[in-house]
């Protein structure tokens, strides 16, 4: 039943994906839906983290523009092929991330909260103080992504190309979650005493999930670089991670849509707002805390509902 | 199975415990008991790796070891030091241990839970999850079988998709001793198993322990309910303010007069 309930979800998905690109009239929504896609799959990934390991990152916007600036100064500066870059960039983003996985997990809720902020701050800092490689805080930018000589020169292209990458994380992660690994991710959420006490180790467990999902926002992060064709500071700026645990809470925390819904939701909602201007923050508050009050588990929780009613 | 000596456990200026030295033998059961606060718990954490041992040692004996409990063996290589290891990596060695408060985890199943148990069989590879290969398949449908059968050798066929949040106290204190077992441990420490239950579900806890001591798993039993431990204990050892003050059958503490006087005392005083 589980199983071809995920099939179902997954050919769904899919299916939108396909018919989506026939509403769009312009370029602008094309980028838009790009956008939201690439967000979800970081959310997808910090998901893994906050949702179903239990720890917290205020750090994977940073991660994630860290990422875009390892790539986008790989080919830019040293002639590196687009996926020569990415893959350096990641596993270069992966040691570092388990390289500080390894004390500031230790720590537990307000603290691993600061510890990641920290890093953040600090990666944030530092891409705007070196600015002879990375342009300081006027940004710099970025190459045309090119793989063995394909072009990702149009929208199309690219919405097929995150598109298809969506699917693939949101597989790979639901496969995990249910696996005897993913099981060990979600004991650890519950009690960390008792996956230990089974044999698992937790530090280490609790570094592998913050490596994936620290990976996985580097690969939206670099390939959100390649898209527009520039990067600044600001994509790895507190506010950034901010928004990005936001889209997570909103759609709903601990599921794999959630983190999906929250980022669609949330990259489209400030665009419709914009006709507010003034009060467009304060519009965008004030729905994020009644989503929040009534919809405790997120907007993912509406179709909950809907799906339980239906059977 | 397990030699300990001379541990001592220092929190600030006191000494929770205080050159305790006991021997369990393998396939009986070995109570601790004591007042509140002689450091019972104190001493299973430092068995388990949680605490940091402050002096002494302990030792374990090594799988697939014939032998008696002879503290010499430790000398022919037939024991290990265990001191300070942590527990996760003592799984593997075959030592196990419940919880004095619950420590399930409640936003999984039943069977969930046990299949935690089994996590050292399982297949962990980050990629082969990742594709749900035929490999992890295989092995999930294998263990969730045996998993099954545990959960219907306890009479709880009936909670294996239940969320284990919504079961009572009772069930979740059994769930822990089958999570426990499906580690397929030599040695368990069980941390007041029957706390707050009533005399029907203490009654058959105890039956459940004396059951698997019998198929040869050893046990340290930390226990207040005295009926049970006198019942099902083949060796016990006492300790108050961290000291041992007597060890032997259960007939023998009983009589034993400093475990009256400083444990039982209280009682014959009323």
């Amino acid at each position: 039943m589980e199983k071809i309930k995920n099939i179902k979800d997954i050919l769904f998905l899919t299916a939108i994906l396909l018919i989506l690109p026939l509403f769009f009239k312009n370029d602008f929504q094309y980028e838009i839906a790009i956008l939201s896609i690439l967000n979800a799959i970081i959310c997808i990934g910090l998901n893994l983290l906050i949702g179903y390991a239990g720890q917290i990152s205020l750090g994977h916007g940073a991660f994630a523009g860290l990422g875009a600036y390892i790539s986008a100064i790989l080919v830019g500066n040293y002639g590196v092929s687009a996926p020569l870059a990415l893959l350096i960039s990641l596993t270069f983003i992966a040691i570092f991330a388990f390289v500080i996985s390894k004390p500031i997990l230790k720590l537990e809720g307000h603290y691993l909260a600061m510890a990641t902020l920290g890093v953040g701050v600090i990666i944030y800092i530092a891409l705007n103080a070196e600015s002879e490689i990375t342009g300081g805080p006027d940004g710099m930018g970025v190459e045309i992504f090119k793989v063995f000589g394909y072009e990702f020169d149009t929208n199309i292209k690219w919405y097929v190309l995150v598109s298809v990458l969506l699917l693939i994380s949101i597989i790979a992660i639901k496969n995990l979650i249910n696996s005897p690994f993913g099981r060990v991710l979600r004991g650890i959420h519950d009690s960390t005493s008792a996956v230990s006490s089974v044999g698992a180790d937790v530090s280490r467990y609790k570094s592998y999930v913050f490596v994936i999902s620290v990976v996985i926002a580097a690969l939206a992060g670099s390939l959100y670089g390649f898209f527009s064709g520039f990067i600044s500071p600001s994509e790895a700026s507190f506010n950034r991670s901010i928004e990005l645990v936001v889209m997570v809470v909103f759609g709903g925390i601990g599921r794999i849509y959630g983190g999906l819904i929250g980022a669609v939701i949330l990259t489209i909602l400030p665009q419709f707002l914009t006709s507010f201007e003034d009060y467009q923050t304060l519009i965008y508050g004030v729905i994020i805390i009644f989503v929040m009050m009534f919809m405790p588990k997120g907007v993912v929780s509406l179709f909950d509902r809907r799906s339980s009613a239906g059977s | 199975m397990l030699v300990v000596r001379e541990l001592t456990k220092v929190f600030g200026g006191v000494r929770a415990v205080d050159d305790l030295s006991f021997n369990v033998k393998s396939g009986t059961i070995h109570s601790i008991i004591g007042p509140n606060g002689a450091g019972k718990t104190t001493l299973i954490n430092m068995i388990t790796g949680i605490y940091k041992v402050t002096s002494g040692e302990i030792y374990l004996k090594k799988e697939g070891v014939s032998s008696g409990d002879d503290i010499e063996e430790i000398v022919h290589g037939k024991r290990e030091n265990i001191t300070n290891k942590p527990i996760h990596s003592l799984v593997h060695k075959g030592v196990c241990r419940t919880f004095q408060h619950l420590e399930i985890c409640s936003s999984m199943s039943a069977l969930e839970n046990i299949l935690l148990g089994f996590h050292r069989f399982l297949n962990k590879n980050f990629f082969l999850s990742c594709i749900n290969s035929k490999k992890i398949k295989e092995d999930e449908k294998r263990y969730k079988d045996e998993a099954l059968e545990l959960l219907k050798l306890f009479g709880l066929e009936g909670i294996a998709d239940k969320e284990a949040g919504s079961l009572p106290y009772g069930v979740l204190k059994k769930l822990e001793i089958i999570r426990a077992l499906a580690t397929k441990p030599r040695l368990i420490l069980l941390d007041e198993p029957v706390a707050g239950l009533n005399p029907k579900e203490t009654a058959e806890i105890s039956s459940i322990i004396r059951e698997v001591a019998d198929s040869g798993i050893s046990i340290i039993l930390v226990e207040h309910d005295m009926k049970m431990v006198m019942q099902i204990s083949d060796e016990i050892t006492v300790v108050n303010f961290g000291k041992k003050i007597a060890s032997g059958t259960p007939k023998e503490v009983a009589n034993n007069e400093e475990v009256i006087k400083a444990y039982l005392g209280t009682k014959h005083e009323r």
